[in-house]
């Protein structure tokens, strides 16, 4: 199968490998995905408690290329980005962006629901440690 | 020596026509271009002449008489054929056939199209290193067994069989035995004599012929093995498979088995010592890598490893000047793991992880060297970026864990 020339990019040069502390309360972690079904994505955010504004994320993934692609654009957009803002993602967005194959369409949808369960656990911690942080927490989503 | 990029690793698919087939197939394309089947002017008779010369040959390759030789288009057709051809003739004697979980999709899905039919088929399943038990074999058998089938040499582990004790069974109990012998013949020891094979398939592309040209060896004496035919026409190769034959493809074939009978010898143990190379090498530069099937019941030019906590896709395109394959050629369009590897009971991750590497005639010893130097720092690269190899260095039990599947 022909890759483009975007996922190749991304493949190549990933951006954003690496991890953050799972501990830290404003990290919010997703793992998703499953080692027999060949893709599995951590993707972790890191939420400014002022602002509400991802200021870093972070991936790792067991996956083909279009799953590395997807995950790693993925952190390139959370960045800058509200937790609202980064809710909105859709995997089509990611779909056009990498000009996934059909047969590829699931990688996409696996690095929303990475975004979805990092966010959905960085919402968790904040309720846990009762600090209803700004934005970011506001029951919108 | 300069190497040549794409380095071609995937042999068990298909090899390139040595040049010298090529050079003897040539001539039966123009100048001597008769009908086998022409008896009555010379044309005819210098085919037939050259496809009496390549039934020789592969006879000679096999240890067969070359009357026991029926040429096809190849050997999924050999293997519809061995497998159709006896359930349908043997009919009233019995309707039960014994196969195993690790065959090729020819053999596999011909039985599947027989159990439409009526008949019912044991799928023996394998132990860890790739290969049938002879207990199971034995207790799977009943009054009502027709025919054994079971491969020589597995396409994507390598995995040699015990052939020759499995003939010894089938022939105790009276009931035919067929091997699809495509990735064996021409590559290790394969005597259908010494086997007590009845039937054995065999294809030109796998050892250096060309590509829709195959046969099916069909014992005649002890027993004398009658076969239903699949097409039906001008009733050539004994009536067992009509169609003009495919001269200059069988004069090809018969060419290849020939070399391949005379450089077995020297030719098996370069290719195991490139295999052992490639193997060490890898060993060398990563950890958490497990070689699939059995090491000492396996062709000497296979290696199959499941490189740990990195996704096969992506591995393939760390390696894109490397033609391999990850899983089976057939099945590598979907996003299905190996059904060989999961067999082996190796976990479906691990299956995700694997490639198949098929050395040949053409594979040097810089071109392994290339390969595991670069296969190491991509895997390297892929652990870096994979989760899995993150969570199990932290010490977490990847099988324990609880996934969300999908």
């Amino acid at each position: 199968m022909a890759y483009s020339s975007k996922v190749i990019d991304h493949y190549e040069n990933p951006r954003n490998v690496g991890s953050l502390p799972k501990e830290d309360p404003n990290v919010g972690t997703g793992l998703v995905g499953a080692p027999e079904c060949g893709d599995v994505m951590k993707l972790q955010v890191k939420v400014n408690p002022e602002t509400g504004v991802i200021d870093d994320a972070k991936f790792k993934t067991f996956g083909c290329g279009s799953a590395i692609a997807s995950s790693s654009l993925a952190t390139e957009w959370l960045k800058g980005k509200t937790v609202d803002e980064a809710l909105a993602i859709k995997n089509t967005d990611i779909v056009t962006e990498l000009s996934l194959p059909p047969v590829k369409i699931h990688c996409s949808v696996l690095a929303e629901d990475a975004i979805k369960a990092a966010i959905s656990d960085y919402k968790k911690k904040q309720q846990a440690t009762g600090k209803t942080a700004e934005k970011a927490a506001q029951p919108t989503a | 020596m300069a190497i040549k990029l794409p380095i071609y690793m995937d042999y068990h698919a298909t090899t390139p026509v040595d040049p010298r087939v090529v050079e003897a197939m040539l001539p039966y394309f123009t100048e001597l271009f008769g009908n086998a089947a022409s008896r009555n002017h010379p044309f005819g008779w210098a085919a037939e002449e050259a496809v009496d010369k390549a039934r020789k040959q592969i006879a000679d390759l096999v240890g067969a008489n070359a009357k026991e030789i029926v040429f096809t288009s190849g050997a999924t057709e050999s293997n519809n054929l061995a497998i159709k051809g006896v359930a349908e003739m043997y009919r009233e004697k019995g309707n039960h056939l014994i196969t195993a979980v690790t065959e090729h999709k020819a053999v596999i899905d011909t039985c599947k199209a027989l159990e439409k039919n009526g008949y019912r088929v044991t799928y023996l399943p394998v132990q860890k290193d790739g290969l049938i038990s002879l207990d199971d074999l034995r207790n799977a058998i009943t009054d009502k067994t027709i025919l054994i089938t079971i491969m020589t040499a597995n396409n994507e582990i390598g995995v040699v069989q015990p052939i020759a004790e499995i003939g010894a069974i089938a022939k105790e109990k009276g009931i035919i035995f067929h091997t699809d012998a495509v990735q064996a013949a021409g590559k290790i020891p394969f005597n259908v004599n010494d086997l007590k094979v009845d039937l054995a398939s065999l294809t030109a592309h796998k050892i250096y012929g060309p590509k829709g040209v195959g046969a099916l060896y069909v014992r005649r004496r002890n027993p004398r093995v009658l076969l239903q035919a699949q097409i039906d026409g001008g009733g050539h190769e004994r009536g067992m498979r009509s169609g003009t034959l495919n001269v200059p493809g069988i004069v090809g074939f018969g060419k290849a088995a020939e070399l391949c009978r005379v450089e077995m010898a020297t030719e098996s143990v370069r290719l195991a010592a490139l295999r052992d190379r490639l193997n060490r090498k890898l060993h060398e530069g990563l950890d958490e890598i497990y070689i699939n099937g059995s090491v000492e019941h396996r062709l000497p030019h296979n290696l199959n490893i499941s490189f740990a906590y990195v996704e096969g896709e992506s591995l393939l395109m760390g390696i894109n000047d490397v033609a391999v394959s990850s899983g089976s050629a057939c099945t590598s369009a979907s996003l299905e793991p190996s059904y060989v590897l999961k067999a082996l009971g190796a976990g479906d991750d691990l299956a995700h992880s694997s490639i198949r590497f098929g050395l040949g005639r053409w594979s040097t010893e810089e071109e392994v060297d290339y390969v595991a130097d670069k296969l190491t720092k991509v895997v390297t690269k892929l652990r870096e970026m994979s989760p899995l190899y993150e969570l199990a260095k932290e010490g977490v039990d990847l099988s324990t864990m609880q996934w969300e599947v999908h």
